[in-house]
């Protein structure tokens, strides 16, 4: 197994993948947690940000609307990590391990 | 056969909504519907978990099917293992209690998903074989890492257990109308049941079928909620203000969070804590290989995500129609059994007596779900990570390893039940709060400092780890919950309700220094063997795949 994860070390692909996973990675991870943190501090600091009603007659406040939209965000979010992966990811790991088999 | 109940629930269901909410039962009677499904689900539940414990011979099999569980099916179970009734009821009846302040909560047990699948699964799915402590154990010697796992999953476990525990007691004495110590037993039991003969298949399987059940039945109940206010939420909202006795502020922040040092301690409790409760981490192990186990997170969060939306609508519509309606409040206007009932009084609200049994099987199949994933995780503990690795130092004999496991199921369940008849009285609230804090700060930094941290060494881990436990058993103990409301102190000695920031930051802190003063050969071993885990991780080349039958 050594000789396997020195050889696959060293491909110019194993590379790429690390690379790539990593900016996908971390991209998405902290727009998570940024808006997370955002929408918590707010409401601790500027509770009345969130109060604000979406328009005069309705009775909808912004924090409930950017409150679901974390929701849908964080759907949004793994859906896009999903969609990267199965065209970019395994794409260059099935490569890595095609090399690996010659 | 399960097709057919389904259908027999669907058209039960129709027909109720349509029978309009002109039935005003006496609740205190046993609801006879809410007996029949329930044991419709206990029967059905049960000839799975016949069925699965045929199929159920090996290691692999008990702790994780054999790996032959597809990622759609596993999301479903994650789902049902993460919507607990405390969920369920407890954030409708929060949205119901305070409005906005429940979406808070909602949101923060979501956001963990993301993170865990950004961060961890493929390499947690790579790495490990049953717990997530084989992926910790990689490189780091097996002794120290994996008792402290065990440990910090079994306080998880435990404390998440007893709460359930309590929580499914009460609910089932309201529900039914049975003796809490006798509901607690039967608890306790089926879920012994399941997890000894049946294994991760049956447990998996359990969780599926509840994981259904719920998100049909609360979609039934916003749907019906919806209904009632011409699918216009501005029109709910507003008939919602004028219901309420807070008015208008039901609609902004209240008093959850006040100051920025619980908000933000709450808001990494949630986070993390969720990327580090073994019963959820185990469940990447149930599935073929990494693109199984990151495709189960995406329909795990679009099935929790969607499930929050349906309980923030609930809770609303609870305020509206059951505020307005005298059969569902006391003499002094509150409502019978509190606010956690909202969901369920809501559900005889809008769809009469055969829903309201409908939703009540669910909260009970429900608490089943969530206790079988539990006591599984807790039995693996004992006998994968301290049995077989440690006493046996990994030469244990399939046969004998499993058989430690059910003896451990059998022990926890009892465990569970006896504890859960202890506490009936205590205030449990706490627990759940706990539970997280400390997967937060245990099992998480160790987690994730042995997946991206090539200096991370085994004193580092353990020691981090432990000061992260310590720190908050500690901070919970002294802080306003245990020490001024329950222990009737006049001032809690450490001021936040929420111990997370600063244990998480301590566990943190602690294994940075610990492994940098770690200069031993064991450490320049464990450092250099991060390559290896690295390819491992990134690629699943060496991974264990699944089991053939």
């Amino acid at each position: 197994m050594q000789e396997v994860y020195n050889q696959v070390k060293k491909q110019p692909d194993f590379q790429k993948l690390v690379k790539l996973r990593k900016k996908v990675s971390l991209t998405l991870t902290s727009i998570v947690i940024l808006s997370y943190f955002s929408f918590i501090l707010i409401i601790a600091f500027y509770p009345d940000i969130f109060s604000q009603k979406i328009s005069p007659d309705n009775a909808t406040t912004l924090g409930i609307v950017v409150g679901l939209l974390i929701i849908l965000l964080s759907i949004f979010l793994t859906g896009i990590y999903i969609y990267i992966a199965n065209k970019k990811f395994d794409v260059i790991n099935n490569k890595i391990i095609k090399k690996l088999e010659q | 056969m399960y097709t057919r109940f389904f259908l027999i629930l669907s058209l039960f269901t129709t027909f109720s909504i349509y029978a309009g909410n002109n039935q005003h039962a006496n609740t205190n009677n046993i609801n006879i519907t809410a007996v029949i499904m329930f044991l419709i689900f206990i029967s059905i539940t049960l000839a799975i978990t016949y069925w699965a414990a045929k199929k159920t011979r090996s290691a692999s099999d008990f702790y994780t099917a054999g790996g032959s569980i597809s990622g759609f099916q596993n999301g479903l179970a994650i789902a049902g293992d993460y919507m607990s009734a405390a969920s369920f009821l407890g954030i409708s009846g929060l949205v119901f209690a305070s409005g906005f302040d429940g979406l808070i909560y909602s949101i923060g047990f979501l956001v963990g998903w993301p993170v865990i699948l950004f961060l961890l699964a493929e390499r947690l799915r790579n790495l490990g074989k049953y717990t997530f402590t084989d992926a910790v154990s990689f490189r780091l010697k097996n002794l120290p890492i994996r008792s402290s796992a065990a440990c910090g999953t079994l306080a998880v476990v435990i404390l998440y257990l007893i709460a359930q525990m309590v929580g499914a007691g009460k609910l089932i004495q309201i529900l039914f109308g049975l003796p809490y110590s006798m509901a607690v037993s039967i608890v306790g039991l089926l879920m012994i049941c399941y997890v000894t003969f049946g294994g991760m298949l049956a447990t998996t399987w359990v969780q599926t079928i509840k994981a259904i059940l719920l998100l049909f039945g609360a979609t039934i109940l916003a749907l019906a909620v919806l209904n009632e206010f011409d699918f216009s939420f501005n029109l709910l909202f507003k008939e919602a203000i004028s219901s309420h006795h807070l008015g208008e502020s039901i609609m902004s922040p209240g008093g959850l969070i006040s100051d920025p040092v619980s908000a933000i301690s709450l808001g990494l409790a949630l986070m993390f804590g969720t990327a580090g409760l073994p019963h959820i981490l185990m469940r990447f192990f149930t599935v073929k290989n990494a693109k199984q186990a990151r495709s189960s997170v995406f329909y795990a969060t679009s099935f929790i995500g969607y499930f929050y939306i349906l309980t923030f609508v609930i809770g609303f519509g609870a305020i509206v129609l059951l505020t307005n309606n005298s059969s569902f409040l006391d003499d002094v206007g509150n409502i019978l059994g509190g606010n956690n009932m909202a969901a369920v009084h809501l559900s005889k609200a809008v769809g009469g007596d055969i829903f309201l049994g409908f939703i009540s099987a669910v909260a009970f199949a429900t608490i089943l779900a969530v206790v079988s994933g539990l006591t599984l995780a807790g039995a693996s503990a004992i006998s994968h990570d301290l049995y077989a690795s440690l006493f046996c130092s990994g030469k244990a004999q399939e046969k004998k390893e499993v058989m430690v496991s059910k003896i451990s199921t059998v022990i926890l369940g009892l465990a569970a039940i006896l504890l859960g008849i202890l506490f009936e009285k205590q205030n449990v609230a706490y627990m759940v709060g706990l539970a997280f804090a400390i997967a937060a700060s245990v099992n998480f930094p160790i987690l994730f400092f042995s997946m991206y941290w090539s200096k991370l060494t085994t004193k580092g881990a353990f020691f981090g780890g432990a000061a992260g436990l310590i720190t908050a058993i500690l901070c919970v103990l002294f802080g306003p919950i245990v020490w001024v409301d329950i222990l009737g102190n006049a001032n809690a000695i450490f001021p936040y309700k929420y111990p997370a920031l600063f244990s998480m930051s301590i566990a943190f802190i602690a294994i940075i220094i610990v492994s940098y003063l770690d200069k031993s050969e064991q450490a320049k071993k464990e450092i250099k063997a991060f390559d290896n885990q690295f390819v491992r991780a990134q690629t699943g080349i060496g991974a264990d795949g699944p089991v053939e039958h």
